[in-house]
């Protein structure tokens, strides 16, 4: 791989950056594998990448039904934080945290990862409540976090309505400094990169339609366009489709597939830099460095696998942020996008191993996946190495919903659930 | 936005005034404390969740605020159906998106 570096972008202007390697190779897959990963999103490439980095598999395949990073991936709200109520899922999302913060010199790839802090504002008693509960749980596990009034939110966000005018007044917040924002399609394209240079052969435009199950263990996959592929582990991460999948391979998962939106306005002067989140009147909102005001909607409520969602559930999302800053009332949009995101009964992911031996899943991030895009790999990938749930998945076990160990984070996944 | 027919007020409304509330015809353990962890698990989390046909619980929130049951496609969002609960459904999912694929795919494998 060639390394990039503040030189290689010199010596390349000489050429007129005609010369630049291809980012990774677009190998033929071969018929066995040590592990197959079935999907190239985030999730799926950064596994691939901490198996060959951290526990010296590079015999792994990346499959992937469209292109590296075409879903969720790189069509979300690029949010980071690690500001999670209960220990098991706190431990997950701080464990990311760590390695976002020192991603893009490990990728050798500008993630543009921006610690620009994320306020999340409570409109009412019990919001500041359960903001103080989880500031302070969140502090006891050794993650940052303040609980701020109006005139210290203020402070940050000069141009946000704080006063007592709108309908549900700003009450307060809770304010994560290290959070912030990535680029999300360089998340994808420095983790495929990288896993491509340790030797992953990451397949595009290649569908798995089926599980190879034998004697109640998973040996292979079937793909509609290169035939079977045996493994000895397969690593679902699938997201929206996880529940297709698991039926493929003979069992039921406890998700519900919803559209979730997203939409962009068209790019304007640097106005906001921090990341404003609110549940209670349903938005979130950040700048790009591009300029354009990045804007998270809710789910639908019903299931769906359409990639596309009401115009009302917009329309809900865009009055609460023109109540929150009255001064964006006349700023355009320009794109919108709906993905499919898993929703699990209690807002945590699923990182498992399953009923069928030797095929393991990481699915149920719901709305929230994107944060935890490092930590999910590097968690997923100590599982698929051992062969068991590594010590941070085991309570993220899809068993979980059998024996009532669940960890509810309805609060802390926040906006959209 | 969906344009659903309520069979309580026997007319179209907006998506809106309806509340999704999940799979339907879910019947609950006639004896729950019977249940094995696993059986009650089911009961209480695991859901369909299908690319393709869907019977669904609604409820018209902010009309009559009554429930029915709609058959929907979760890929084409098309409303196949509306029916009273205690109502069959006449649409039921029999094939899935790729099952038939999928069996093609295995018989070509056995034949080489």
């Amino acid at each position: 791989m060639q390394k990039y570096s503040g030189f290689g972008l010199l010596k390349h202007a000489l050429s007129h950056h005609e010369n630049w390697q291809r980012v990774w190779r677009n190998p033929v897959p071969k018929k066995k594998y040590d592990v197959v990963i079935v999907g190239g999103g985030g999730h799926g490439l950064a596994t691939a990448y901490y198996l060959a980095k951290v526990h010296n598999i590079t015999n792994i395949a990346v499959l992937e039904k469209g292109y590296l990073g075409g879903g969720n991936t790189a069509r979300n709200t690029t949010i980071v934080r690690s500001n999670y109520l209960w220990d098991e899922s706190a431990k997950l999302y701080e464990h990311a945290m760590k390695l976002w913060e020192g991603l893009s010199q490990d990728l050798n790839y500008n993630v543009m990862f921006s610690q620009r802090g994320v306020l999340n504002l409570g409109h009412t008693l019990q919001d500041m409540r359960d903001i103080s509960r989880r500031v302070n749980a969140n502090r006891l596990n050794g993650i940052d976090g303040e609980v701020l009034d109006p005139q210290q939110i203020k402070e940050i966000v000069p141009m946000m309505d704080c006063s007592d005018r709108p309908r549900y007044p700003i009450m307060g917040a809770s304010w994560q400094p290290r959070g912030g924002v990535a680029r999300h399609d360089a998340v994808a394209w420095g983790f495929a990169r990288a896993a491509d240079a340790l030797g992953v052969d990451l397949i595009q435009q290649c569908e798995v339609v089926d599980f190879i199950i034998e004697d109640g263990a998973a040996t292979g996959v079937r793909t509609k366009t290169h035939g079977s592929i045996s493994a000895d582990r397969i690593g679902c991460v699938t997201a929206g489709n996880s529940s297709v999948m698991a039926k493929m391979a003979g069992f039921k998962l406890p998700l519900e597939s919803h559209p979730l939106q997203a939409l962009v306005s068209e790019p304007i002067k640097p106005i906001l830099d921090t990341v404003v989140m609110s549940n209670h009147v349903h938005g979130y909102i950040s700048q790009s460095d591009k300029g354009d005001l990045v804007i998270g909607a809710g789910i639908d409520g019903y299931n769906g696998y359409g990639q596309r969602g009401s115009y009302h559930t917009i329309e809900h999302t865009v009055q609460a942020i023109v109540e929150l800053f009255p001064v964006f009332s006349r700023v355009r949009m320009n794109r919108q996008w709906g993905g499919i995101v898993d929703t699990c009964p209690d807002a945590c992911p699923i990182i498992s191993a399953t009923p069928v031996e030797n095929l393991f899943f990481n699915c149920g991030w719901g709305t929230g996946g994107f944060k935890a895009t490092p930590g999910s790999g590097h968690v997923f990938a100590e599982t698929l190495a051992a062969g068991e749930a590594s010590e941070m998945a085991k309570p993220f076990s899809m068993f979980r919903f059998h024996d009532g160990a669940l960890i509810d984070e309805h609060g802390a996944a926040g906006v959209a659930h | 936005m969906f344009y659903i027919f309520c069979p309580h007020c026997e007319e179209h409304r907006e998506e809106e005034e309806f509340h999704a509330a999940g799979q339907a015809h879910i019947p609950r353990p006639l004896d729950p404390e019977a249940c094995s962890d696993k059986e009650w698990g089911e009961y209480l989390f695991f859901r369909d969740n299908p690319r393709g046909i869907h019977h669904e619980l609604w409820v018209h929130a902010v009309g009559c605020r009554k429930f029915f049951n709609i058959t929907r496609d979760t890929q084409t969002y098309e409303i196949k159906e509306v029916y009273k609960v205690g109502e069959k459904p006449k649409f039921t999912a029999v094939s899935e998106t790729g099952a038939d694929l999928k069996s093609s795919l295995k018989a070509q494998e056995s034949a080489t």
